[in-house]
C-alpha cells in the first residue's frame, strides 16, 4: 500500500514538473521538451497502469495537446477508472503537429488540432472519421455550430469541440493612464511611438501577420499579395521598436520588461488574474476566433482508449472542471449550465458579441500558404 | 575464420553506424535538396535547382551565423585560456580536482533549463536591477546580440577549457624554469614556450565550439527573442513551421559546404602554423 502512494506521488510531482516547465509554447517549440516528457512517462516502469488496472482499452492512451489546456486531476480520474494511463505530449504550434503526422509514426492515439488544420489533415489521409457510436456525451445539438461545424468535413464528424478562444493583446494598463488599446492600429502606431522597445509580437505567422492585416482594415486571412506586401512593410517598419518576436510571452509581461503584446485568451485570463493592470483586449479592426478540437489520427495504436478518453473529456462534468482549470470558454450548453456565473460574465473568456462578431475564423489556407511562411522568416530576419 | 574475414567483422559495426546515422540521413536530404515543398507543406519529389536559387532569402541567418559563431568562440577562448592556465600551471594539486569538478558541474543541468535561467538573469528584474541599484539606468539586455553571446560564451565554456587544460597540462614544467634560467621575461617565455605548446588544446577547442555553434538554434531562439536569427533557426522553422522541408534542406546543404569549407581552411592553417613552430606535440 505504502508503494502505491509513493508512486501516485511521484507522478504527481512529475505532473507538477511536467505542469510547470511546459508551460510556454515557445519553450516547447523550440525544444521539442514535451516530446521528451512523453518518452519519460512510457519509460518509467512507476508510471505504468499496473496489469491488475488494465481494462479492455488498454494501459495507456497517447495525447497530443497544448500547454496548460487540462486538469491534471481530470486525467487521474480517468485512469482510476479505466485503468489506461495518460502520457502526454505538449506542443507549440499546429504547423509543428502537422509536420509530425506528415513525418509519420507519432503513436498519438488522440489530439487536439485547430479548426483551421482539419481540412488538411483529412486531405492528407492523416485523422479518423469518428464512430460517434462510440461517444454517447457527444450532443451534438449541445454545441454552438459556430464552434463545432469545423469538426465535420463533407457530412463526415471528424473532430468534436474542447474549447474555443479569441487571440487579441494584453496591455500593462498603467502606461496608457489606466486604459486598454481598442485597436490594432493603437497597438503598432503606439509600439513605433511610446511603447517602443516594450511590445511582443508571436513567433507564429497566423496571428502575427493577421494582426498586421488587421491594422490595414484587411482581413486576417488574407493571402493577398499586394495585401500581405502591406502587412510585411509594417512589420519591417515595427520590428527595431519590438522587444522581442516570442510566443513565450508571459515571464516579459510578468516582470515588466515588456507593456504590450499578442495574446491568447487562457494567458490573457492567468495574467490579468495575477496581475491586475494587465488587461486583456480585441482589436476593434478584427482578429482571430479559434475552437480547438478533439481527434482521432490515422492508425492510432490505442483506438479504443482513444474513444474512451474523448468520450470522457466530453462529460460536461468533467468538460467544467477542464475550464475551470485552463481558463477557455467551452461552446457546450450543458457543460456552461454547470459553470460559475462569474465565469460566464467574464469578459475575458466570453467577449461582446460585437467584438466576437468583428473576429474571423482562421482559414486552412492561411496555414498553409507558402507566402506567409516566407513572410513571417523575412520579418524575423530582417 | 581469415584474417581478411575478420577485419570486416571488427569494422562492420561502426560501418553500419555511419551508414544508418550518418550516409542515409545525409542522402534523404540532398535528394530532398532538388525537391518541391507539398502543397500543404511536406516533400513532393522534383528536381529543380529552385531551392538553390532561393537561398539569398536566408543571407542574414548565414550572416548572423558567420559573424556570432566566430566571434563566439574568440570570446570563449579568451575567458577559458587563462582559467586552463590557472588550473594547469598555477593550481596546486588539492585544489585541481575540485576545481575541475566545478567547471564540469554545469554540464550536470540540461543547457536548456540554463540557458532559459538566463532570461531572468539578464531581463529587467535581473542584471540591469542591480545596474540601476548603481545608477546606470535603461540597459536593456535581454533579447540583444549581446544576450545570445553571453549564452554561447557561457554554455561552450567547458568545451574550450578541457583541451586547452589537457595541453597545458601535459607541458613540461621544467621548460618554463629553462626559458627563466636563460634570462627570459615570464612574457616572452608564455609568447615562445607555453603558447605555442598548448596549440594544439586551442586548436581542438576552437574547432569544438565552432562547429556546434555553427549548428546552434536554442540559444538564440531563448536569448534573442527571435530577432538575432541563425540558420538553426530557420531550418527550426523551415522544418517545423513552414513545412518546406525541400527548402530547407538546400539551407542544410549550403550549410554543410561553409563548414567543409571553414573546416578544411582552419585544418590548413593549423598544420602550417604546426609546421612553423615545429612542435612535435602537435596534430
Amino acid at each position: 500500500m505504502t508503494d502505491h502512494i509513493s508512486k501516485k506521488k511521484f507522478m504527481e510531482e512529475l505532473r507538477r514538473y511536467q505542469k510547470g516547465s511546459v508551460t510556454r509554447r515557445h519553450f516547447l517549440g523550440v525544444t521539442g521538451l514535451g516530446a521528451a516528457t512523453a518518452v519519460l512517462g512510457s519509460t518509467m516502469p512507476g508510471l505504468r497502469a499496473t496489469t491488475a488496472m488494465a481494462s479492455d482499452i488498454g494501459d495507456r492512451v497517447v495525447l497530443a495537446t497544448w500547454p496548460n489546456y487540462h486538469d491534471e486531476a481530470n486525467f487521474d480520474m480517468f485512469t482510476d477508472k479505466t485503468g489506461a494511463f495518460l502520457q502526454v505530449n505538449v506542443f507549440g504550434s499546429n504547423e509543428e503537429m502537422l509536420a509530425k503526422l506528415q513525418a509519420g509514426g507519432s503513436g498519438w492515439d488522440v489530439y487536439v488540432p485547430t479548426n483551421y488544420t482539419i481540412t488538411t489533415y483529412v486531405e492528407e489521409d492523416l485523422i479518423e472519421p469518428l464512430d460517434l457510436s462510440k461517444l454517447p456525451n457527444y450532443d451534438p445539438a449541445a454545441f454552438d455550430p459556430r464552434f463545432s461545424d469545423a469538426g465535420i468535413v463533407d457530412g463526415v464528424v471528424y473532430a468534436v469541440p474542447k474549447n474555443w478562444g479569441t487571440t487579441g493583446m494584453a496591455i500593462n494598463m498603467s502606461h496608457n493612464g489606466g486604459k486598454p488599446f481598442t485597436s490594432w492600429k493603437e497597438f503598432f502606431d503606439r509600439t513605433m511611438d511610446d511603447f517602443s522597445g516594450r511590445t511582443m509580437v508571436h513567433d507564429y505567422q497566423l496571428t502575427t501577420i493577421g494582426a498586421a492585416l488587421n491594422y490595414h482594415g484587411y482581413s486576417f486571412n488574407s493571402v493577398d499579395e499586394a495585401e500581405l506586401a502591406d502587412a510585411e512593410k509594417l512589420l519591417i517598419d515595427v520590428k527595431p521598436h519590438l522587444f522581442a518576436i516570442t510566443s513565450d510571452y508571459q515571464p516579459a509581461m510578468r516582470s515588466g520588461d515588456a507593456w504590450l503584446t499578442i495574446c491568447w485568451t487562457g494567458d490573457g485570463k492567468q495574467l490579468s488574474t495575477d496581475i491586475p493592470e494587465i488587461a486583456y483586449a480585441l482589436g476593434k479592426e478584427g482578429g482571430e476566433l479559434w475552437s480547438d478540437y478533439y481527434a482521432i489520427p490515422k492508425g492510432a495504436p490505442h483506438m479504443e482508449a482513444a474513444y474512451a478518453l474523448i468520450n470522457f473529456m466530453l462529460d460536461p462534468e468533467v468538460n467544467a472542471r477542464e475550464v475551470l482549470a485552463h481558463g477557455y470558454p467551452v461552446a457546450d450548453s450543458r457543460t456552461n449550465e454547470l459553470l460559475p456565473e462569474e465565469v460566464l460574465n467574464d469578459p475575458i473568456l466570453y467577449p461582446a458579441a460585437e467584438l466576437l462578431n468583428a473576429l474571423e475564423f482562421g482559414a486552412a489556407a492561411t496555414l498553409t500558404d507558402p507566402n506567409r511562411a516566407e513572410l513571417l522568416a523575412r520579418f524575423k530576419s530582417a | 575464420m581469415t584474417q581478411r574475414l575478420r577485419n570486416w567483422l571488427l569494422v562492420a559495426p561502426a560501418a553500419a553506424w555511419l551508414i544508418v546515422m550518418l550516409v542515409l540521413p545525409l542522402s534523404v536530404v540532398f535528394v530532398f535538396s532538388f525537391g518541391e515543398r507539398a502543397p500543404s507543406g511536406g516533400y513532393v519529389p522534383a528536381f529543380t535547382f529552385e531551392q538553390y536559387a532561393n537561398l539569398p532569402a536566408r543571407f542574414t541567418a548565414f550572416k548572423n551565423t558567420l559573424i556570432l559563431a566566430p566571434l563566439g568562440t574568440i570570446m570563449a577562448l579568451l575567458i577559458a585560456y587563462p582559467l586552463a592556465y590557472q588550473l594547469a600551471v598555477r593550481t596546486s594539486q588539492r585544489w585541481k580536482t575540485l576545481l575541475l569538478v566545478l567547471v564540469i558541474v554545469p554540464f550536470w543541468t540540461s543547457i536548456l533549463i540554463r540557458s532559459y535561467a538566463w532570461i531572468f538573469l539578464l531581463g529587467g528584474g535581473g542584471i540591469p536591477a542591480l545596474l540601476a541599484s548603481l545608477g546606470i539606468e535603461d540597459v536593456r539586455l535581454i533579447y540583444t546580440p549581446f544576450a545570445v553571446l553571453v549564452g554561447i560564451v557561457y554554455g561552450y565554456l567547458p568545451l574550450m577549457v578541457f583541451p586547452i587544460y589537457v595541453s597545458l597540462e601535459r607541458l613540461d614544467k621544467r621548460l618554463l624554469e629553462a626559458s627563466a634560467d636563460l634570462g627570459a621575461h615570464p612574457a616572452t617565455t608564455f609568447l615562445t614556450v607555453t603558447l605555442p605548446m598548448s596549440i594544439s588544446g586551442i586548436a581542438t577547442g576552437c574547432m569544438l565550439v565552432f562547429i556546434l555553434l555553427m549548428g546552434e538554434f536554442l540559444i538564440p531562439a531563448l536569448l534573442g527573442g527571435g530577432k538575432v536569427f541563425f540558420v538553426g533557426n530557420a531550418l527550426v522553422d523551415l522544418f517545423l513551421q513552414s513545412r518546406n522541408w525541400a527548402f530547407g534542406s538546400a539551407v542544410a546543404m549550403m550549410l554543410i559546404i561553409i563548414m567543409l569549407v571553414t573546416v578544411t581552411l582552419y585544418m590548413r592553417l593549423i598544420s602550417r602554423l604546426n609546421v612553423q613552430r615545429d612542435d612535435a606535440q602537435l596534430m
